[in-house]
C-alpha cells in the first residue's frame, strides 16, 4: 500500500510497558521446561487439558521472583483482572487463588501462530478507537481531517461480518461477533471515557468485564498504517456505528462537560502523536550537550560516600527510620511530639539544637536558630549581616510590584555610603551591585547576597557552634521521654501501645516482610 | 519542516547526527570519573531492621479518583484534588495542587491548562471560588504545580513540554524552560543554599535541571525507559529520584552528573507514579500503578518492605514535612497516612 504523507516523528510512543512485561511473566509462565506445571485438571467430572492450578502459580511466582507470598498472589492477581489468565471455576470473580483452582492461559502473543479469539478479530483497542475518533471528527466536521489522519483513515467497502465471525470461537462470556462484543464492553464504561483513553482516563480493569486492552503488536508506523486500512475495510460498520452512538451521547451531556472531554480526547490523540523535532528542539540540545560536556564533574566515590554521611548523621533525626519522641501522633494520637516541635517553641529538643550543626541552610531554616543566631551576631555586632541577607530574600521571593520599593530599601538601610546598618561587601561585588541597581529586578542582590551568605557560613557561623551560647542551648535542650503507657487510660479507649520506632530488630519476631496490612488494608485504629 | 534558524551547511539531518554525537561523547565522559557502584559502597552500611509500617487514617471525601495532593508546612493538614466536579473547585480534572508555604492559599490546576490560586478560609459560608485568582496560563494542561519559597511565586509544568515561573500577584510569566521534548510530568524544587533550581521530569523520559533565573537547562538525564512521572530530590540537594513508567525508580547524582542507582525488582511491572524520600534520605517510598508501595533503601538498593492496602492505582504519595508519616492518595476514591 503506498505510503501517503510521512508519519510524523519517529515510532508512536510505546502506551503500556508493564502490559509487554506482563506478557514476558506470562511467556516464561507458559515455558515448557521452567514454566508452571501444566497437566490436566479435574473440574468436577470434566478434565480440563494444558490447565495449570492457582497454588502452581503462586508457588512459581514465588520461585522465580523471590517475594512473598503475599506479593505473589497480588501479581498472580494481577495477571488474571488483565486477562492473561482465566478461572475455570467462578470466572466472575477475577483473582488468583491459592489453591487447586483450575486456570488456562488466555493470550497467545506470537500472532503467527493461531491466534485466540480477542486477538485476530479485535485488533488492539487502541486502533479501534482512534479510527472510532477519526470517525466521529470525520462525521462532525464534513471530511475536515488534518493531513497525518487522513492516512489513517479510509473509506472504504462495507464490513463482511461473516468473514470475520469464523474466525471467533466462543470464549466464556459467549460473545458473538467482535462487534457485539465491544459494544457489551463500552456498555460497562463512559462511552466517551471508555474508549478515549486520556492519560488520565483509563479505568482499571474492572472485574466481570472481559475487556480487551491496547497492545502495542506494530511498533512500525508503516505497519500500523497498513494495518489500520486493511482492518477498517472489514469492520466499517462498527466503526461507524461507534463514532455515530458516541456523538449521540455527547450530545445529551451539558455544554461545559462537553467542552471538557473534548479536550481530553483530542489532548491524548495529540499526546500519542510524538511531537515533531524542529530545529530549535536539536539545537538546544546541542547546546545542552556542549555546555555539559564542559563542567566539571565529582567522582563517583566521593559523591556517593557523600550519601553515606548524610544518611548516618540523618538518621536518628527521622521518625519513619528511628522513630521520635515522646511517640509519633500518628501511631499514638499523642499530639505531645508536635507540641515540642513547634516552630516557634521555648525550648527546642535537643535533637532540634543538635540539628543546627548540621548545615548552615539547616541553622537558618529553623525560626528558633535563626534567631538565637541572630542574637549571637549582636554580641558580635555584626546582625547586620542577618537582616540583610533577609531582606535579599523577601525581595528574591515577593511580588513583582514590591521589587522596586524593596532594592531601594535595602539600598538605603544596607549599601548606601553613611547607611544605618552598612554591610561590608568587596569592591568588585558592590560596584556589580550598584551598576545593576539602576534597573532593579528581583536579582540584583543575588551577587551581594551570596557574598555575605558565605561570609556568615565561613566565619560567624563556625564560632557560634562554638560559642557558649550555644553550648548553654544544647545543654537547655529537652529530650523527651518515650510514652509507654497512658497518663490517664480511663479516659481514653483501650490501645495496646504501638511502639515509638519503626523498625524493630531483626532477631526478634519472623514477622513477614509486610506486616504493613493485608490487601483488605491495615487501618491501625482497631 | 521550514529551513529558517539553520546555517549554510546545516540540516535537519545534521544537527540531529551532531546531537547524537554530542550524547555519545557526553556519556564517556561521565563514565571516566565513575569509579564505584553505590551498593558496593553501601556495603558496610547497617542493614536496616524489619519493617513496620501501617495505614494510621484513611481519608474518604473524595467521589472520585484522587489525583493529587500536598501538605501544609503545619505537617497536619494536607490539601487534595480529585477528577469531580466539586463545588469550590469548578474544573473537572484537577492534576496538580500545592500548599503555600504560609498555609493560607493552595494552588490547583488541570486540564483547564491554568493555575489558579485560592486563598483558603474557615468560613463555610464563603465562596472560594469567587476569591479565585488565575495565575499560570499554559496551552496544554497543567501537571504539576509549586510555590516557592513565599507564597508570591509558582513554578508550573504543562503539558505542553515547558515548565514556568509566575509572579501570583499579577499573573505575569517571569521566566519560561523550553527544553522538554514532549509533555512535563512532575517537577521539585531543589533545597539549596541559594534556591535557585528545581528539575522536572516528562514524557521524552528525560529529568532536567534548571537555573530559574535564566530560564537555562543545566543538567539532563537520560536513562529512563518510559515517561518520567515524578521527580524528588534528595534531602541534601546533590542528587534527586525519579519514578517512571518502566516499573524502575532511579537515582541521579547532580555533582557525579549520572544515574548512581537503579531501584527495580522483576516483580514490580507496573509504572512508579510518585517518589518521596523520607528525612534522612535512607528509605524512598514509591506508590505504582499495580495498587501497591514500594519501600527502598537508597544505600543499599534492595526494597525494604511493601505495602498494600489501596484498591486502586496510586496516583500521588508524599512524606509530611516533619517526616512523621507519608501520605498516599489513590484512584480508589481515598488518601492513606501511613506511619
Amino acid at each position: 500500500m503506498a505510503a501517503g504523507p510521512a508519519p510524523l516523528g519517529g515510532h508512536p510512543r510505546a502506551q503500556k510497558p508493564h502490559l509487554s512485561k506482563m506478557e514476558r511473566v506470562v511467556v516464561s509462565m507458559q515455558d515448557p521446561d521452567q514454566g508452571v506445571k501444566m497437566q490436566s485438571q479435574r473440574l468436577l467430572i470434566t478434565v480440563i487439558p494444558h490447565a495449570v492450578t492457582g497454588n502452581d502459580v503462586v508457588e512459581w511466582l514465588i520461585q522465580k521472583y523471590c517475594i512473598a507470598e503475599d506479593e505473589a498472589l497480588h501479581l498472580g492477581t494481577l495477571l488474571v483482572q488483565h486477562g492473561y489468565l482465566y478461572p475455570l471455576r467462578d470466572p466472575r470473580r477475577l483473582l488468583l487463588r491459592p489453591d487447586e483452582t483450575p486456570y488456562r492461559f488466555q493470550v497467545r502473543l506470537n500472532w503467527e501462530q493461531t491466534p485466540y479469539f480477542w486477538m485476530s478479530t479485535l485488533w488492539p483497542a487502541a486502533e479501534l478507537d482512534y479510527a472510532i475518533y477519526l470517525a466521529k471528527k470525520n462525521i462532525r466536521k464534513q471530511g475536515a481531517l488534518v493531513d497525518h489522519e487522513k492516512v489513517g483513515y479510509h473509506h472504504p467497502s462495507p464490513a463482511t461480518p461473516a468473514e470475520s465471525s469464523q474466525r471467533n470461537p466462543s470464549p466464556t462470556s459467549g460473545a458473538h461477533s467482535p462487534g457485539s462484543k465491544l459494544i457489551q464492553m463500552h456498555k460497562h464504561t463512559h462511552p466517551i471515557e471508555g474508549v478515549s483513553e486520556g492519560r488520565w482516563g483509563v479505568h482499571p480493569p474492572e472485574l466481570g468485564v472481559g475487556k480487551s486492552f491496547p497492545l502495542e503488536t506494530f511498533n512500525h508506523p508503516q505497519a500500523h498504517y497498513d494495518q489500520l486500512h486493511r482492518k477498517i475495510n472489514h469492520t466499517w460498520d462498527l466503526v461507524v456505528m461507534q463514532a455515530r452512538e458516541q456523538l449521540r451521547a455527547a450530545k445529551q451531556r451539558r455544554k461545559g462537560d462537553r467542552l471538557v472531554i473534548a479536550c481530553q480526547e483530542q489532548t491524548y490523540w495529540l499526546v500519542n502523536r510524538p511531537p515533531t523535532k524542529t530545529v530549535d528542539f536539536y539545537k538546544r540540545r546541542i547546546e545542552c550537550c556542549r555546555k555539559a560536556l564542559g563542567r566539571t564533574r565529582v567522582k563517583s566515590s566521593v559523591c556517593l560516600e557523600a550519601y553515606l554521611k548524610f544518611s548516618s548523621q540523618r538518621g536518628p533525626h527521622d521518625p519513619l527510620l528511628s522513630g521520635c519522641l515522646p511517640s509519633n501522633p500518628w501511631v499514638t494520637d499523642d499530639d505531645t511530639y508536635w507540641a515540642m516541635n513547634a516552630p516557634s517553641v521555648a525550648v527546642p529538643t535537643k535533637l532540634r539544637v543538635e540539628q543546627w550543626a548540621f548545615s548552615f541552610r539547616e541553622l537558618l531554616e529553623d525560626p528558633v536558630g535563626r534567631a538565637h543566631f541572630m542574637d549571637f551576631l549582636q554580641t558580635e555586632f555584626s546582625a547586620e549581616n542577618l537582616s540583610f541577607w533577609e531582606a535579599c530574600e523577601e525581595l528574591r521571593h515577593g511580588g513583582q510590584a514590591q521589587v522596586p520599593a524593596l532594592v531601594d530599601a535595602v539600598y538605603q538601610q544596607f549599601l548606601a555610603p553613611g547607611a544605618a546598618r552598612w554591610v561590608n561587601i568587596d569592591s568588585r561585588t558592590m560596584e556589580r551591585t550598584l551598576e545593576g541597581l539602576g534597573r532593579p529586578h528581583r536579582h540584583v542582590l543575588d551577587d551581594a547576597q551570596l557574598h555575605i551568605y558565605m561570609l556568615m557560613k565561613k566565619d560567624s557561623y563556625p564560632r557560634f557552634l562554638k560559642s557558649d551560647l550555644y553550648k548553654d542551648l544544647l545543654a537547655e535542650a529537652v529530650v523527651p521521654l518515650e510514652t509507654k503507657r497512658r497518663v490517664f487510660p480511663f479516659m481514653w479507649k483501650p490501645r495496646h501501645s504501638s511502639p515509638s520506632l519503626a523498625l524493630l530488630p531483626t532477631s526478634t519476631s519472623g514477622e513477614p516482610e509486610a506486616a504493613a496490612g493485608s490487601p483488605g488494608g491495615g487501618d491501625g485504629e482497631t | 519542516m521550514a529551513a529558517d534558524g539553520l546555517h549554510e551547511n546545516e540540516t535537519l539531518a545534521s544537527l540531529k547526527s551532531e546531537a547524537e554525537s554530542l550524547k555519545g561523547k557526553l556519556e564517556e565522559e561521565r563514565a571516566k570519573l565513575h569509579d564505584v557502584e553505590l551498593h558496593q559502597v553501601a556495603e558496610r552500611v547497617e542493614a536496616l531492621g524489619q519493617f513496620v509500617m501501617k495505614t494510621r487514617r484513611t481519608l474518604k471525601g473524595h467521589g472520585n479518583k484522587v489525583l493529587c495532593m500536598d501538605w501544609c508546612k503545619d505537617k497536619r493538614r494536607i490539601v487534595s484534588s480529585s477528577q469531580e466536579h466539586a463545588v469550590t473547585m469548578p474544573c473537572t480534572w484537577v492534576m496538580a495542587c500545592a500548599y503555600a508555604p504560609s498555609g493560607c492559599a493552595i494552588a490547583c490546576g488541570g486540564l483547564d491548562n491554568k493555575c489558579s490560586v485560592y486563598p483558603l478560609t474557615f468560613d463555610k459560608n464563603e465562596n472560594m471560588a469567587a476569591k479565585k485568582k488565575s495565575v499560570a496560563m499554559h496551552t496544554n494542561y497543567l501537571s504539576a504545580c509549586s510555590f516557592t519559597n513565599s507564597d508570591m511565586q509558582i513554578l508550573t509544568a504543562s503539558g505542553d513540554g515547558t515548565c514556568a515561573l509566575w509572579d501570583v500577584e499579577s499573573g505575569q510569566l517571569l521566566q519560561s524552560f523550553h527544553g522538554h521534548g514532549a509533555d512535563v510530568l512532575c517537577l521539585d524544587l531543589a533545597p539549596s543554599e541559594t534556591g535557585n533550581t528545581f528539575v522536572s521530569g516528562g514524557c521524552d523520559k528525560k529529568a532536567m535541571v534548571w537555573d530559574m533565573r535564566s530560564g537555562q537547562c543545566v543538567q539532563a538525564f537520560e536513562t529512563h525507559e518510559s515517561d518520567i512521572n515524578s521527580v524528588r530530590y534528595y534531602p541534601s540537594g546533590d542528587a534527586f529520584a525519579s519514578g517512571s513508567d518502566d516499573a524502575t525508580c532511579r537515582l541521579y547524582d547532580l555533582r557525579a552528573d549520572r544515574e548512581v542507582a537503579i531501584y527495580s525488582k522483576e516483580s514490580i511491572i507496573f509504572g512508579a507514579s510518585s517518589v518521596d524520600f523520607s528525612l534522612s534520605g535512607r528509605l524512598l517510598f514509591a506508590g505504582y500503578n499495580d495498587y501497591t508501595i514500594n519501600v527502598w533503601d537508597v544505600l543499599k538498593g534492595s526494597r525494604v518492605s511493601i505495602l498494600f492496602g489501596h484498591e486502586n492505582r496510586v496516583s500521588t504519595l508524599r512524606v509530611s514535612p516533619d517526616g512523621t508519616a507519608f501520605c498516599s492518595g489513590s484512584w480508589d476514591h481515598t488518601l492513606r497516612v501511613w506511619a
